[in-house]
């Protein structure tokens, strides 16, 4: 069968081999935890607890600050020490929960109220899974009862499970799917369950050969879901180009996945659904893939959200040579540089990446020597090249006409550059600048 | 916390490919062809290369040095620049005029207009018309084996015959580099190994081209004569040009169906100034239409700019 994909894109070195056979570890914290009262798209959510109070793991700390957000639950257990501003992998400080860990993990009774998924209405799964403060785990962080609400729900035809995992080095989603694809298969039924008239599909790039075939043969028979296997390119677990791979319908920067009849989950996101319907467990952690060549043992963590990044990278041993140049959470291509390792793992963290060298400092851009090979790659089919000129001389006019706005920031033009042009940073930054002059 | 580490926007890698290194494979692509040209032609031919590529990188850089901007000599850009010039010289001609070329190509045509990405021309070839202009004699006279002696095509056009074998192979008169088909074909084949080059442009331009010449051959009654397409081919620097000099980066298309109409409108020109009822020999041919299509450029991307993935797309209502 000719393998599902797009136009466009690269191939950079995975670095998947470091943490691919790697069964996931579980890691409990022993420090303070801090929960960032956004870390979803959308209003922040607004405390329910003040210094000093008692808390329970699974306990809700923060509700959600509108329909388009997200509840905060605590991890652990322990007394909150502080309110306050607190700094995060985006690099900006923001209000956050702190909590003092007091190593027992005492939980709230989960299964009090959990019944039969079977026997629960649309709106009860729905509500389920806002009360369990679920967002999309892949990075964006929209708030899945948001997504899962869409206009027409008669008129969702795929529930697409992202498995492409196409960012370098991301190994999270992969040991997901080999350790527990029961709860992966349980996610998606219950979504299928919200839309009578969508199809199911589990879409994993066929560099994880093991997750196609597990999969594969803990769905036969389901007459709802299927596995499709994607060819082995970034960015093929980009949302637009996903939905072109697996369906062949283009949705474009106007309009949302809904719009052409698709919703896409990350997998995490998925067993996130499946925790908090059947087992009444609300979002409290995550796997996160630690790993790049600083870092002494290369592990994926089952972590609590709120545990701090530094002494996570402690626990793998850190760095037992030269001291990392540049620390990334998330993946090379799209994920964000650290200044400081002492932040939390949120909601959206799926890998800490070490790299002993930083590729990006090493060269200094020259001139365009106009080779093409940005647009060749460009998935999103726009001349990065010549957006990026327009960019520095200012001309947003253009830049919009010239459909500047359909960029992903996917990276890759930046990545072939010859020339070593930041264009895809250019790019991004007035894209930026636009959409905020829009919002005034 | 010891430190802050450091920071930037994404993408944090990069690919290996430089500026500095595609310019060394195109380096290595022309070794074939500049060897076969001092076999040919010998020692003055050896001098003249050297001649090109040192004056070109001399001028880059004290234009650079004077002009107290960054000096970008250790791309080497200007060595392909020297080395295609050369290429596209007869041997006999005065190690002065290619000086002369040379400074031309990289002062006036690449420099001033900001330097390497952002000259309209081609250097190489701008210089080639340039001198031709200037110095039409000695541009025009090519030697063999010390004899002065016509260009294959040149003979085509007068109704002779010629030895379609030994001009792939290139031992006839003509410019450096132009003579050896075979030489250039294993440069361009290394190029398309490597990815420098896209193959819509060369495959587009020859492609095109013996259509025309093609049916010109049967429109003329010599059937398909196909000693006579291919010593077409073979001549006038077609080669060198829709290998090396079409598939200049800067000054072609930067879209893959611009690329395409590019090479077809090269092989329809190419074919119009070689044409018979053009009087001149336009031994030259190539040169002006691949200095006609760099011109055309800008419109060309203008028309083929790529559609952005999923624009006009309808939501499902």
């Amino acid at each position: 069968m000719r393998l599902l994909t797009f136009q466009g894109g690269i191939h950079p070195y995975e670095g998947k081999e470091l943490t691919m056979e790697k069964p996931i570890e579980i890691y409990l914290p022993k420090g303070d935890m801090v929960y960032p009262l956004s870390q979803h798209i959308g209003a922040p959510a607004k405390p329910l607890v003040k210094k000093g109070d008692s808390v329970l793991a699974g306990q809700r700390i923060a509700e959600a600050g509108g329909f388009v957000s997200a509840h905060i639950h605590a991890s652990v257990s322990g007394t909150v020490k502080a309110i306050e501003p607190r700094l995060t992998a985006g690099g900006n400080k923001v209000n956050s929960i702190v909590i003092e860990n007091d190593g027992k993990f005492d939980t709230v009774d989960f299964e009090a109220n959990v019944k039969p998924w079977e026997e629960l209405s649309r709106e009860e799964i729905l509500a389920l899974i806002q009360d369990a403060g679920i967002v999309g785990m892949g990075g964006a962080g929209f708030p899945t009862h948001v997504k899962l609400s869409p206009k027409h729900v008669d008129q969702i035809d795929y529930i697409i499970v992202n498995g492409s995992e196409c960012e370098p080095y991301l190994t999270s989603d992969y040991r997901r799917m080999l350790e527990e694809p029961e709860k992966l298969i349980q996610g998606l039924t219950i979504v299928l369950k919200l839309f009578p008239n969508a199809s199911g599909i589990i879409a994993i790039e066929d560099n994880k050969p093991k997750a196609l075939k597990l999969l594969k043969e803990k769905t036969e028979g389901m007459e709802r879901i299927t596995v499709h296997s994607m060819k082995t390119k970034y960015p093929e677990g980009a949302e637009r180009q996903l939905i072109y791979a697996n369906t062949g319908r283009y949705i474009n920067s106007s309009m949302l996945p809904a719009d052409a009849g698709c919703i896409v989950h990350n997998v995490d996101t998925v067993v996130a659904i499946c925790e908090a319907v059947c087992y009444g467990i609300p979002l409290i952690d995550r796997i996160v893939t630690v790993t790049g060549d600083a870092v002494a043992n290369p592990v994926n963590y089952k972590v609590l959200l709120g545990t701090n990044m530094q002494e996570l990278i402690d626990a793998t041993g850190g760095f037992p040579g030269k001291e990392p140049e540049k620390i990334v959470a998330g993946g090379p291509m799209m994920g964000k540089a650290l200044f400081s390792t002492d932040v939390p793992i949120v909601k959206g963290s799926s890998a800490i990446l070490c790299m002993l060298e930083d590729e990006a400092a090493m060269y200094e851009p020259s001139n365009c020597i106009r080779c093409g090979r940005c647009v060749a790659v460009c998935p999103g089919r726009v001349n990065p090249s010549r957006l990026a000129k327009l960019a520095e001389h200012g001309k947003l006019e253009d830049f919009v006409n010239e459909d500047g706005m359909e960029c992903c920031e996917c990276g890759c033009c930046s990545y072939v550059c010859p020339a070593k042009r930041h264009l895809t940073q250019t790019i991004a930054a007035t894209r930026k600048s636009i959409l905020a002059n829009r919002k005034k | 916390m010891t430190e802050l580490k450091k920071i930037s926007s994404s993408p944090h890698v990069r690919h290996e490919d430089s500026t500095t290194g595609i310019m060394l494979d195109v380096i290595i692509a022309l070794l074939p062809a500049a060897i076969m040209g001092i076999y040919n032609f010998g020692i003055s031919a050896f001098i003249l290369i050297l001649v090109c590529i040192a004056s070109c990188v001399a001028s880059e850089w004290a234009f650079q040095y004077f002009m107290k901007r960054r000096v970008t000599i250790s791309d080497c850009s200007a060595i392909v620049t020297g080395l295609l010039l050369a290429l596209n010289l007869p041997a006999s001609l005065p190690w002065w005029m290619a000086v002369l070329g040379s400074v031309f190509a990289i002062v006036l045509v690449k420099q001033l207009f900001g330097g390497i990405g952002q000259n309209f021309m081609n250097p190489a070839l701008a210089a080639r018309c340039f001198l031709l202009l200037s110095f039409a004699k000695p541009m025009t006279t090519f030697v063999y084996d010390a004899v002065t002696t016509a260009t294959p095509l040149a003979v085509l056009k007068a109704g002779g015959q010629v030895d379609v074998l030994r001009m792939f192979m290139g031992s006839t008169a003509g410019t450096i580099g132009e003579t050896s088909a075979a030489a250039l074909l294993i440069g361009g084949a290394y190029l398309l190994f490597r990815r420098v080059i896209d193959i819509r442009i060369p495959a587009a331009y020859i492609g095109t081209f013996t259509i025309c010449i093609a049916i010109y051959a049967m429109a003329s009654g010599r059937g398909l004569d196909i000693a006579f397409i291919t010593a077409h081919l073979c001549g006038g620097g077609l080669m060198l040009g829709a290998i090396f000099m079409a598939t200049d980066y800067v000054t072609s298309p930067i879209t893959a169906k611009g690329r395409l109409i590019y090479g077809v409108l090269l092989g329809l020109l190419t074919f119009i100034l070689r044409s018979p009822w053009n009087p001149a020999t336009a031994a030259e041919g190539v040169s002006y239409s691949i200095l006609c299509g760099n011109l055309l450029v800008p419109v060309i991307e203008r028309f083929t700019a790529p559609k952005a993935f999923g624009k006009g797309a309808e939501k499902h209502e």
